[in-house]
């Protein structure tokens, strides 16, 4: 189908974004494009991109929902800047442009292009009239009157009409990367499978921008994106938050501990209790508690009762939680806490993401208070990082705080599905009914976990509680040589984990000039800049730590080989900060970013660079 | 029904197969020994397995009851004893769950988590230890003090309007409620059995004395020499007569709740309120929780006792529904459902 004067461009990745005003359907359309372009061989990552407003003005910058998606060969982000802009009013063109790369094509729908609206937008003139659109490749599309023409003729009513707009768009990008038509239409008619006449109407004006889009002049060029180089297997795409659910619903199912989640609504973490909410039929007890204190507390007594207890918060619920998190730590019970982290302090950046909970995660608590730490590297990874941490917390009997962000919760990728079976045993300490031997702390000689004893199970009755108990007995004890005891033993129990977890591996070289060091959610990122200066021939590595709490146990011995180090991170320099604590023998200088947005290369790149050159 | 579901102990148990190695450290005097030992009795008569009891509290007096009981205990952090017990009843309903807590626990940095107890109607018994002040701080006023008592925070008196506990379940919904004094463990023991019995949150309001910081706080009602013409002690199905004589009653007149004598103007027995626990309609109950002296006597007994369902059986209900209709049986299904693609 194609024109013979197209010049075809091939790119090892693209980032398209498709923005328009709220309720124009660019979420779907997004979703669309990313699906059909993973079925067809590529490699990918997304994030929508929602207005804080659930329904702000409409036409305004405040209103704009836009869903970006980075293909490829090998992604590993969701890209700093666009090739591609779908814009559907003036107020998604100004509220994007900045995020567009010189050059980029911006396909608009130029009906919207109206005084009104571009006033309402903040324009004081025509954008794509001014001149001031000259450096890109501008497409002035009719896309909403043709596709109401389209759906008109299909039969639909005109307000129906109206919505089938974001079909027209993504007829049109489909079109510039050659995506095959065929899976597009069959994503729509699984999409709208009780609506007949919708899909049918859909799918006309998805090929009609499609046949737009070959008919005119103005696009130049289409993209040919090489299909992915990943292992073989069965994918699917996958947010962070869902990846989270569902590798906790896995651990529940290969520990036999049924789930319970005790939850309270809040940004960017409640996907999680939605998604488990869904899962009767998996036995997941999802309780919407009263508040983030109901939340832990019920999930405290559902441990003590036997359950996989989970509760998910992000950071200003994980304040309102650490007195209870204390309360776990001193009964040595399971307990898996999610972080899904935002800007703080306070309420802070609720829609943006920051790795600024880490102290508190690491320290935010009364007394000598451990716990294990876990941090997701992107969206795919939190399913085996909940996983990682549901199995410690439940076969070393401590809570376990995994921190996930904003940012790869909300954002997706692909995801290679695994089996559960293959999938790490979970073993819980469990007593037996009428152990005599059991006792609330008696320790196991090598982990130091004591044994989870269920209410029911004859024989074992006993207390636990907030107050110091006395080793082995738990007793009720305050006395001095005791509690110095039992500080010792749950610091000891958690630096034990050392030897249950793996090494930390080096992306690159072992020794050299650089060694970057990030953690967490921005592994995509990091990576990308420190491959990108590798290429350079530059001895930069890359050390991305997902262990937070212990560390690595060969974490002194990988940094004892680079004449630098450099912490990257989304934070004041939490993390960086934390390793000059655990290892005070390296110089740790810090780049960090604290803007509620992820790294971008370029930023990256120039500070591993300015940092090679100093001396 | 828990009191069906929950595994019964073949061998009879008594009083002492609950008692725990620990020794008990309340003031000589306090009111909670006797509630322990109302307790230590009321679970044998109910006759579940010893394994099967857990009872859980928060921080004050009343929580060192988990550790002086020969269960499943779990003592807790302020406040938050009934969402514990909440997680514990939600994940095994074949566990009886009762709750030990004081009127500041419950009512001051638990009142949230009460009222949401009780709107949700857990199978849980909850014993709300009510002497009217904080004891283990050593004397402020709590929630529940009366107005204008002076206490070590208020020198000149509060100023604050105390909370009516009962009142405050009805508002909530709650689906049962009790009220008991420490000083009679036969009445305690009666009302906690009949909690055990129903499905849902129970609340029993026990008066307790505090020897230390509250002495006499209810010696008005609960003075035994007077206790007859003081309190009105309700029998489901029965007249609302009280008095030493037996004569006095409580007729619903125009304006509500009247105390009548029997024998004067022509009143009979027949003219008296019968009490129904069940009543779903809580106007009555409302009424008899209001009453106060010295127009009216204390109502005590089981005021409120509803069948309602009650969230763990819900809860269950739904599980056992989606596991029978939902084609995703394990995580492999839930893996593999939606849209995937080879490569």
């Amino acid at each position: 189908m194609t024109k013979g004067k197209i010049e075809v461009i091939e790119k090892e990745s693209v980032v398209v974004k498709f923005a328009g005003d709220c309720g124009d359907g660019m979420q779907l359309s997004g979703t669309l494009f990313s699906d059909t372009s993973a079925m067809s061989g590529n490699d990918l990552s997304t994030f929508p991109d929602y207005p804080a407003e659930i329904r702000a003005p409409h036409n305004t910058v405040a209103g704009v929902s836009g869903y970006q998606v980075h293909i490829g060969s090998e992604i590993h982000t969701i890209g700093d800047k666009c090739d591609v802009l779908v814009a559907m009013n003036p107020a998604s063109l100004r509220a994007n442009l900045q995020w567009v790369n010189m050059g980029g094509t911006i396909i608009v729908d130029a009906d919207t292009f109206v005084e009104r609206a571009i006033t309402k937008a903040g324009y004081e003139s025509n954008p794509l009239e001014d001149g001031s659109l000259s450096s890109y490749n501008l497409i002035k599309a009719p896309i909403s009157s043709a596709a109401k023409q389209v759906a008109l003729e299909q039969g639909l009513e005109l307000k129906e009409a109206d919505r089938t707009k974001n079909m027209y768009a993504l007829g049109m990008v489909a079109f510039m990367f050659d995506r095959d038509l065929q899976i597009l239409s069959n994503q729509i008619a699984a999409k709208f499978k009780k609506k007949p006449k919708i899909s049918e109407t859909n799918i006309a004006v998805l090929k009609a921008g499609y046949i737009y889009a070959e008919s005119i002049e103005a696009i130049e060029s289409r993209y040919h994106i090489p299909t992915a180089t990943l292992e073989k297997g069965k994918y699917r795409n996958i947010s962070g938050n869902i990846a989270t659910a569902w590798g906790l619903l896995a651990a529940a199912e290969r520990s036999g501990r049924p789930l319970f989640l005790g939850s309270y609504p809040i940004t960017p973490a409640t996907d999680i209790l939605i998604e488990l909410a869904k899962h009767k039929s998996l036995n997941a007890r999802v309780m919407q508690c009263e508040d983030e204190i109901a939340g832990i507390c019920s999930s405290i007594g559902a441990s003590y009762a036997g359950s996989l207890a989970v509760t998910s918060t992000s950071g200003p619920g994980l304040s309102l939680k650490s007195e209870a998190i204390g309360l776990a730590v001193m009964t040595e019970l399971p307990l898996v806490i999610v972080d899904v982290q935002r800007g703080g302090p306070s309420t802070g950046l609720p829609t943006k993401s920051e790795q600024a909970d880490l102290l508190q995660v690491l320290y935010g608590r009364n007394g000598s208070c451990p716990c294990i730490v876990l941090a997701a590297t992107s969206p795919n990874d939190c399913f085996e990082t909940a996983y990682m941490a549901a199995k410690l917390s439940m076969e070393h009997m401590t809570p376990t705080i995994l921190m996930t962000d904003g940012y790869i919760g909300q954002g997706s990728e692909l995801f290679r599905i695994p089996k559960v079976a293959d999938m790490p045993s979970i073993t819980p300490p469990i007593a037996e009914k009428n152990d005599l031997n059991y006792k609330p702390y008696r320790r196991d000689d090598k982990t130091l976990a004591r044994k989870w004893a269920l209410p029911g199970t004859q024989g074992l009755e006993h207390r636990v509680g907030g107050l110091e108990k006395s080793d082995i007995l738990g007793a009720v004890s305050t006395d001095p040589n005791n509690h110095e005891k039992m500080v010792y033993f749950r610091n000891e129990k958690v630096q034990r984990v050392a030897d249950y977890i793996p090494e930390q591996n080096v992306i690159g070289e072992e020794s050299g000039d650089l060694l970057v060091v990030s953690w967490g959610g921005t592994k995509g990122q990091t990576y990308i800049a420190v491959k990108e200066i590798q290429k350079q021939g530059k001895k930069v590595s890359l050390a991305h730590f997902k262990y937070i709490m212990p560390l690595p146990k060969n974490t002194a011995e990988i940094f004892a080989k680079f004449k630098k180090i450099l912490v990257c991170e989304l934070s004041d320099g939490q993390f960086a900060n934390y390793l000059r604590m655990v290892h005070p023998q390296f110089t740790y200088r810090k780049y960090n970013k604290i803007k509620g947005t992820p790294f971008t290369t370029i930023e990256l790149t120039n500070a591993i660079n300015q940092y090679l050159k100093e001396e | 029904m828990s009191y069906d579901i929950i595994e019964r102990s073949e061998v009879p148990l008594t009083k002492e197969d609950f008692a725990s190695d620990q020794m008990v450290k309340w003031c000589p005097g306090c009111g909670s020994h006797a509630i322990l030992a109302s307790l230590e009795n009321v679970f044998p008569k109910i006759g579940y397995k010893r394994e099967n009891f857990c009872v859980i509290s928060g921080i004050g007096c009343a929580s060192r009851f988990p550790y002086y009981v020969n269960t499943f205990g779990f003592h807790g952090i302020h406040g938050r004893a009934t969402p514990i017990a909440t997680g514990v009843r939600v994940s095994n309903r074949h566990l009886s769950v009762w709750v030990t807590a004081g009127d500041g626990d419950l009512m001051a940095i638990g009142g949230n988590h009460f009222i949401h107890t009780i709107r949700r109607n857990v199978d849980l018994n909850i014993l709300l230890f009510n002497n009217q002040i904080y004891g283990l701080t050593k004397g402020q006023y709590s929630p529940t003090t009366p107005f204008g008592q002076i206490t070590k925070t208020s020198p000149y008196g509060t100023i604050e309007k105390p909370f009516a506990v009962g009142k405050l379940v009805l508002a909530a919904q709650g689906s049962f409620f009790a009220r008991a004094l420490d000083n009679n463990p036969k009445l305690m023991v009666d009302v906690m059995f009949e909690a055990a019995k129903h499905d849902g949150t129970s609340v029993i309001e026990i008066l307790q004395n505090c020897v230390i910081f509250n002495d006499g706080a209810h010696k008005e009602i609960a003075d035994r020499t007077t206790a007859a013409d003081k309190q009105l002690i309700l029998k489901h199905g029965e007249p609302m007569i009280f008095g030493k004589d037996r004569n006095k009653g409580i007729r619903l007149g125009a304006k509500g709740l009247e105390v009548v004598t029997i024998g004067e103007n022509n009143i009979t027995e027949k003219d008296l309120l019968v009490h129904d626990m069940t009543q779903e309609d809580s106007g009555i109950h409302n009424m008899l929780v209001d009453m106060k002296l010295p127009h009216y006597p204390m109502a005590f007994g089981v005021i409120r006792s509803v069948p309602t369902p009650t969230y763990d059986e819900l809860l269950e209900e739904q599980i056992k529904a989606a596991q029978k209709s939902s084609p995703i049986k394990c995580v492999d299904d839930l893996l593999n459902s939606g849209d995937t693609w080879e490569i």
